[in-house]
Formats: structure tokens, C-alpha cells, sequence
């Protein structure tokens, strides 16, 4: 059996090891990747940046722990430019999981000295409402009436008592709406409803595997912006000034996907190599 | 290194090794992971539904509707049918696990041809302006953009692309001559977007893999700085 033979019938568990070790250890180096700016991260970026001091922003947590590698730090860094801008924050979740996921954000974001300083009250800077289930149907009725949509708050609170949902009675007392999606309901019926008929301002974060299919959105203006991914979690993240989680881990995408191209390089040079014999034969 | 002494992390790490057990190959470790995931997953849904559907949409409201009929009499209890009105979304959903009977199991349908039938007329709208008009009105476009190179360009690749993908999907006439050639750019482009949209998964799934390493070396073996 000649090299390139041998090469075509390499275990798939060589590979496993290869991008394992293309994954872990660049997480062991503080190494800061090149990162450009891309203008559907940018939307995202200068539409909150345009908002004056005291909008409000609904935030929809529309995912679960299994997408957090990718919209968690998405969601860390909204929350943050939201804070240091002094806007007024109404979050949601149409998944169950989604109010949990902004807790956890909230808890990081809140403790950073610059956020910590602000002194942000719950209920006053912002909100968590919670999930009800319904997925598109809740935002249909977010359109009409907030209020009646989600009658308490994640902690059981009645909304009427909230003094930040005072005058919030829906998509028109909101200034940007921002969601965060790893499928269904999630960006597309945000789109639909929030934005078609309602005319809500959106943006959204969405997982990779979805990001395609939401750029026809973006160019027919139904969205501002988009995160795709890792990546545009970490662009948000430098045009913020604030490099966190999502700029470290893009030294291990770029090792990864160096890996997966030179294997897909070297496949493609083996099987080619092979393919008179194997006719002949 | 620095091992956490919180519980919670130590079973999370040791499931996340037991499910990455199964890229060397299938064993007891990974299968007992696994059966163990969709157990927790499947209780964790049905006490979520439960409490976020049955609960708190059908009997508080139904609860509520029949307060108003005891309390303030009849006609007062029929006005307020947005409440009570959910006792049908009730008793559709119990149709629904007539399935498990095989005799009467046809009934369940009914509920199926409800939820069938109002899906589609709510989503045909919808679908129609947001992914249909709104995007067909955003192809219509100057093929050429004065002192502007870059947006003619763009212009030109949204319309010729469109166009191609289209008639690729075009089966009344065979692909040949003229019109096959325009079938096979359309392949190209389809195939750039397919290329494109596997590059956004590369992507998503070494995220989650990225995720992972990050708790076991970071969050459980203490190991990043």
C-alpha cells in the first residue's frame, strides 16, 4: 500500500486527536488574533451606540446552555455596552432556559468594576420577565400588550409594580430589540412579527450553523445587524474596546480550522493521487 | 492547577469525558452518559411544559373563567370566554393522547388537522411578506450604480444569482442550450452558499468544542489562567 493509500485509510481518531489538541492548547496561550470588522457586527454596534441614554432595549434570550460557547459571550458583551450606555433593559426568554442564561450574564456583568459603580437597580435599569411559552404567538402579543403577554416578572413580581415596565405597554415604547437565537422560535420569527408587523428595530446574535440564513434579513433592512458565531461575538467585543472570552477562543478557531483545511488539503492531494489506480484496478 | 471542590463541575466533567468517550469508540461509560442526558432531558421538558403550559395557560385561565361564572352569574361568565375558552385547547390536547389507544387512536387526528390547519393560515401571511415579497422587492435592483463600482457589483451578483438559482428549479423545461447553462451558474451559486453556510457550522461546532475543553481544563481541572 503506497503513502497516499495509506493516507486515505488514516483512523478518523487521528483526526479526533488532531483537533483536540488544535482546540485545547491554544486555550493554555494569550494570544490575540488579527479580527476585522464586518459591517453586519457593526449595525448591531452603532445602533445601540446611536440610542440616548435611558431607551429601553428587549433583550429576548431565545436559547439554551448547549449554545452558550457562542451566544453567551454575545450576551455578556450587549449587556455590558447596554450598562455603559445607561439604557434601560427589558429581558425575555421565548426558550425556558433563556432567562437562566441572562441571569448568569447579568450576575458576570454586573460585578465588573466600571457596571458595579453604576449602582443599576433591578427593576429600575433593568428587568428579567422570564419565560412563557407560546414562542411566536409572544411576540404577536408583545406587539399589543407587554403587560398582558407576561403578567409577573422571573421572580413572580406582578409587572405592574415594576417601575421600569411603567409606560412600556409594547413595541412602540421600545427603542431596539435585540435577540439572541440558537433556533426555534428565535431570529426568523422576530423577524416575522416583531419587525413585519410591528416595526420594530432589530438586531440579533445567532448561533454559526443559523447565521446564513438570516443574512437576507439584513440585506433587505428587516435587520440592523448580525452576530454570527464566535466570530461576531468577538468582533462586538473589539469595537466595544472590551476583549473578552469570545476574541481568547478565536486563537483556537483559527488553529482548528488550519487543521480541518490542511486535512481537507491533504484528502483532496491523496484521493486525486489515487484515483488512476483505483480505475486501473 | 487548581481543582475545584464543587460537586456540581467534578459530574459535569466526568459526563463531558464519558459522551467524548465515543469518538475512540462505543462503550458502557458513554452509553450510561447518554441514556442518563435524555432521561434528565426528557423530565426537565415535561416538568417545564407541565408548569409553563398546562398550568399557567389552561387551568389558571379556565380557573378564572369559572370564578366569573360563580361569582358575578352566567351571561357576565360567557363575556369572559377569553378565559374559559381554553378548556378546547384542553380538550384538544387530551384527544391528542387518545394515540395511545389504539381503537380510538383516530380521534387524535382532529387535533392534528387543528393544529395543521391554523399553523398554515398563520403562517401564510407571514412567511409570505417577510420571506417572499420583502425579499423579492429587495432584488429589484439598478444594474448600474453611477460612481459607485463596489454597489454595481453587488447589485449585479444578487440579480444574476437570483435569477440562476431560480430557473436551476425550473423542471417544465430541460436544462439545455441557454437556459442550461443559466441552470448550471445557478448550481455554482447554490453551491457557494452551501459552502459557505458548512464553513458557519465548521464554525459552530469547534465553538462548542472550544466550550467544552474551556470547562475541563478551566472551570474543573483549574488549569487556565
Amino acid at each position: 500500500m503506497g503513502f497516499f493509500e495509506k493516507l486515505l485509510k488514516i483512523d478518523r481518531r487521528v483526526i479526533f486527536i488532531f483537533i483536540a489538541i488544535a482546540i485545547a492548547l491554544p486555550l493554555f496561550f494569550e494570544v490575540t488574533m488579527h479580527i476585522d470588522i464586518t459591517p453586519v457586527v457593526r449595525g448591531v454596534y452603532d445602533t445601540v451606540e446611536a440610542l440616548p441614554s435611558g431607551s429601553k432595549v428587549l433583550i429576548s434570550f431565545d436559547y439554551d446552555p448547549g449554545s452558550m460557547p457562542e451566544l453567551q459571550p454575545m450576551a455578556e458583551s450587549v449587556l455590558r455596552h447596554c450598562f455603559s450606555k445607561d439604557l434601560k433593559l427589558v429581558i425575555m426568554g421565548l426558550w425556558p432556559q433563556g432567562p437562566l442564561q441572562a441571569n448568569w450574564a447579568l450576575e458576570i456583568i454586573l460585578n465588573e468594576p466600571d457596571i458595579k459603580e453604576k449602582n443599576l437597580k433591578y427593576g429600575i435599569d433593568y428587568v428579567n420577565l422570564g419565560y412563557i411559552a407560546g414562542g411566536e404567538v409572544v411576540i404577536q402579543r408583545l406587539g399589543s400588550d407587554i403587560h398582558a403577554a407576561f403578567p409577573a416578572d422571573y421572580y413572580g413580581t406582578p409587572i405592574d409594580e415594576i417601575p421600569l415596565m411603567k409606560g412600556v405597554q409594547n413595541f412602540s415604547n421600545i427603542d431596539f430589540v435585540y435577540n439572541l437565537s440558537a433556533g426555534y422560535p428565535g431570529t426568523t420569527e422576530w423577524v416575522q412579527f416583531a419587525v413585519d408587523r410591528f416595526h420594530a428595530k432589530l438586531g440579533a446574535g445567532n448561533t454559526a450553523v443559523q447565521a446564513p440564513l438570516m443574512y437576507p434579513y439584513i440585506n433587505t433592512g428587516q435587520l440592523v445587524g448580525l452576530l454570527g458565531g464566535m466570530k461576531g461575538a468577538a468582533e462586538y467585543e473589539i469595537l466595544a474596546k472590551r476583549p473578552a472570552r469570545a476574541v481568547r477562543y478565536m486563537f483556537g478557531q483559527g488553529v482548528s480550522h488550519a487543521v480541518v483545511i490542511f486535512f481537507v488539503i491533504v484528502g483532496n492531494i491523496a484521493y486525486f493521487a489515487t484515483r488512476k489506480k483505483r480505475k486501473e484496478s | 492547577m487548581h481543582l475545584t471542590p464543587d460537586i456540581g463541575i467534578w459530574i459535569g466533567g466526568l459526563l463531558t469525558l464519558g459522551i467524548f468517550s465515543f469518538l475512540y469508540g462505543d462503550n458502557p461509560y458513554y452509553k450510561f452518559c447518554e441514556a442518563l442526558f435524555i432521561g434528565v432531558s426528557a423530565g426537565h421538558w415535561f416538568v417545564t411544559l407541565f408548569w409553563t403550559v398546562f398550568v399557567a395557560k389552561m387551568i389558571r385561565n379556565v380557573e378564572i373563567g369559572l370564578n366569573t361564572f360563580i361569582t358575578q352569574g352566567f351571561s357576565a361568565g360567557m363575556a369572559d370566554y377569553m378565559h374559559w375558552s381554553y378548556i378546547f385547547g384542553g380538550i384538544l390536547g387530551f384527544l391528542m393522547l387518545l394515540r395511545l389507544f389504539p381503537k380510538i387512536g383516530w380521534i387524535s387526528r382532529w387535533s392534528l388537522a387543528f393544529v395543521v390547519g391554523t399553523t398554515s393560515g398563520y403562517y401564510f401571511i407571514t412567511y409570505l411578506v417577510s420571506n417572499g415579497l420583502r425579499q423579492i422587492q429587495r432584488t429589484i435592483l439598478p444594474l448600474y450604480v453611477h460612481g459607485d463600482f463596489y454597489t454595481t457589483i453587488g447589485n449585479l451578483i444578487i440579480i444574476v444569482g437570483t435569477f440562476c438559482g431560480l430557473t436551476y428549479f425550473f423542471f417544465s423545461k430541460e436544462h439545455k442550450g441557454t437556459f442550461g447553462g443559466l441552470a448550471r451558474l445557478g448550481i455554482w451559486f447554490l453551491m457557494i452558499t452551501f459552502g459557505a453556510s458548512f464553513g458557519y457550522t465548521v464554525m459552530s461546532r469547534m465553538s462548542l468544542l472550544i466550550g467544552r475543553m474551556d470547562y475541563i481544563f478551566g472551570t474543573w481541572l483549574g488549569m487556565l489562567g
